[in-house]
């Protein structure tokens, strides 16, 4: 029987309380972001909103609760952000968004930092076994950054990918980890490049004993792309049904699915809330498309991040998961 | 050569021959009074009130006005003293949309980012007022700088289209609706901002399609510019060289010129409203750089079909720095006028610029 789990991809919005407080401790410019050494006020607003977003979550019933990476001022840039063999410069845009971020320059051999556990093990006291971790998959981070040490893509790929793991090593127990991979869409890999890719998320994947999903969004995977990652030792691949359906069944039908998969049905990016038996329909017109008799987990979550919307939204936004996957479980039983 | 539709700003008086059009973008830096009147029109437990915050608004728009005319601008505008970002303030006029709290644009800055959430439709008139007001406390021609309707579209959630650019369309025929207004209290000089084809260039269609509705029924002589800024040009030129509009109004002196050789070829057939002022460096450009800055233009248009502005909305400098930037760039316009009057300035026009060893 096949297993609905509501969750999302993280990175929240800050509760609009946080938003102004955190914008009189910490500034607005460039230079006033998040380097990973902020002091005791900026640290404690940070928890207070952590702990709000982790009770909205279970109270919403979401299946898996994340910490909601409220510090990430740079998406999904920021663990490198944080780093100090990276120099962050100047503000470019946040791919086709709205949004900017600052440009991670790696500057030397990038080492162990330890900033993303520490905030796992903040919410880690607040959850009882639904723990979800979120880190941008290698690909991704390594195409938001500039590389200034290592000289080539390849070298480049596989110093991100061992960074990871490092980071990812030190995380508190965990249930799931997502890697959030929107660069294997919108700047896909080419030939060997996307072998690449699938090695580095399969050497990360193997860092941690949890569920690893592995969620492309803005689109669907190229076949190439889809068919090596279905190569990586991974649970579950993600869709952005939102985005693009055609394509997305496509792969499902000629290249086949992991045994989980997770499904992006509610759009993180737009303040229509979905009705929750819509997105239970939805499910079911995939598993219609599919060429499988069953998948063993179904994630039900955002296409994308929720940052991009205002709080109530995104609270409403949750709620509907949580339904839609109450809902699905029903119907399946 | 003459281009009457841009010699309709020409002031009477008028030293030189050749003219060279002077304006700003649009916005301006608001005095620090008036952020003070609107901190204490928000105040629950002050008396200061509507009518107070008006008249604040109101000297406001008369001072930066006057600011403008005495900076020896040719066209002037009033600095958009009453309007606090540029989607926020239409949105809030245009019937279909409604907010639902900030939205992270990066770092800590955030934008109240409405929902289209029904068809949009034309209440009241949004600009009317507001020209009216600027074309009474000056006697220089006034421009009007309106959000574009893929901007409009592109920086709200939308719920009630089927895409954004169904979006665009109905927004543009309210655009037209308010320009038709404008031009019955006056305006001749109608300017349409576009900053969100620069996130999605391949959008120009679009943008080309809506900027049809906006000019439909619209008299020749009222003039239409369009100003895009932050972007990669080539990837929208000569494309807009099919849009509708007088005047492209565009930002180049931020990247030093870098992008100046995309407009070169094939041949620029609309007036060019050069940013000559870089908006980002808190410094005014002297008289001799932004006399170099005017000759980058030339290298594309003729002087008939050259206009001088800064890159963009000057509303981030200091007041004072601002100020600097137009006074200097009136003061380079009329030395370059004149020099091509006495015919000193030989530029070859459509040449690429060589590149640097």
């Amino acid at each position: 029987m096949t297993e609905y789990v509501s969750t999302t991809p993280g990175l929240f919005p800050l509760p609009d309380w946080a938003k102004d407080d955190l914008s009189d401790l910490k500034g607005h410019q460039k230079h006033d972001l998040i380097s990973g050494d902020e002091d005791d006020a900026i640290t404690a607003a940070y928890d207070e909103a952590r702990d709000e977003v982790v009770g909205v979550q279970q109270d919403a019933g979401l299946d898996r609760v994340v910490e909601g990476q409220l510090r990430w001022d740079d998406m999904l840039a920021h663990p490198l952000a944080v780093n100090d063999a990276v120099a962050t410069e100047g503000i470019v845009r946040y791919y086709d968004n709205n949004n900017f971020y600052r440009d991670p320059v790696v500057t030397d051999e990038l080492r162990f930092s330890g900033d993303v556990a520490e905030e796992l093990e903040a919410a880690s006291d607040q959850t009882d076994g639904e723990l979800q971790a979120v880190l941008p998959g290698p690909y991704s981070l390594a195409d938001l950054a500039t590389d200034e040490h290592y000289g080539d893509d390849a070298a480049f790929l596989g110093a991100i990918a061992d960074y990871l793991e490092g980071e990812l090593e030190a995380f508190p127990a965990h249930e799931t980890l997502f890697l959030l991979e929107p660069s294997l869409v919108e700047n896909a890999p080419d030939d060997g490049e996307d072998e690449r890719a699938s090695e580095a998320i399969d050497a990360v994947a193997g860092a941690t004993d949890a569920d690893v999903v592995v969620q492309p969004y803005w689109g669907a995977l190229e076949e190439k792309v889809y068919a090596h990652l279905l190569d990586a030792d991974i649970d579950a691949v993600g869709f952005d049904f939102v985005a693009n359906q055609e394509d997305n069944v496509y792969n499902l039908q000629e290249y086949g699915a992991t045994d989980d998969v997770s499904l992006g049905l509610a759009d993180g990016q737009s303040t229509l809330v979905e009705d929750p038996e819509a997105i239970r329909d939805r499910v079911e017109w995939v598993f219609e498309q599919a060429p499988v008799s069953d998948f063993e987990t179904v994630y039900l979550t955002t296409n994308t991040e929720t940052f991009y919307l205002p709080y109530a939204k995104f609270e409403e936004k949750l709620a509907v998961l949580a339904e839609a996957a109450d809902l699905a479980e029903v119907k399946a039983a | 050569m003459s281009n009457e539709n841009k010699d309709q700003f020409r002031p009477e008086n008028h030293a030189n021959d050749n003219f060279l059009l002077t304006t700003v973008v649009g916005s301006y830096p608001k005095p620090k009074w008036l952020n003070r009147a609107k901190e204490l029109y928000e105040d629950p437990d002050h008396g200061f009130d509507e009518d107070d915050y008006q008249e604040a608004k109101d000297d406001a728009a008369r001072l930066i006005t006057q600011e403008h005319e005495r900076a020896g601008l040719d066209v002037v505008v009033d600095g958009e003293m009453r309007r606090n970002e540029m989607v926020e303030f239409f949105a809030h006029r245009i019937e279909g949309y409604e907010f639902n709290g900030p939205v992270k644009v990066w770092g800590h800055n955030y934008f109240d980012k409405p929902s289209v959430v029904t068809e949009v439709e034309y209440d009241e008139s949004w600009l009317v007022d507001e020209y009216e007001f600027t074309a009474d406390a000056t006697d220089r021609p006034v421009k009007v700088p309106i959000t574009g309707p893929y901007t409009l579209a592109s920086w709200a959630f939308n719920e009630a289209y089927e895409d954004d650019a169904e979006l665009a369309y109905a927004l543009a025929d309210l655009v037209n609706e308010e320009i038709e207004k404008l031009v019955e209290a006056g305006a001749r000089y109608i300017q349409i901002d576009e900053p969100a084809l620069a996130t999605t260039p391949d959008d120009h269609a679009i943008v080309g399609e809506a900027l049809e509705h906006i000019v439909d029924d619209i008299p020749e002589e009222v003039r239409i510019g369009l100003h895009v800024c932050y972007g990669d040009y080539s990837r929208i030129y000569p494309e807009i060289l099919e849009f509708p509009v007088d005047e492209f109004d565009l930002e180049l002196a931020n990247g030093d010129y870098d992008q100046l050789d995309v407009f070169k070829d094939p041949e620029f057939t609309a007036d060019l409203a050069l940013g000559v002022t870089d908006v980002h460096v808190a410094e005014a450009e002297s008289v001799a750089q932004i006399e170099e800055n005017i000759k980058k233009g030339l290298e594309v248009v003729p002087p008939e079909q050259l206009v001088l502005s800064p890159d963009c909305g000057v509303k981030l400098l200091p007041r004072e720095v601002a100020y600097g930037k137009m006074a200097n760039m009136v003061e380079a316009a009329r030395n370059v006028e004149a020099d091509l009057d006495e015919g000193n300035i030989d530029i070859e026009r459509g040449a690429p610029t060589p590149a640097d060893d």
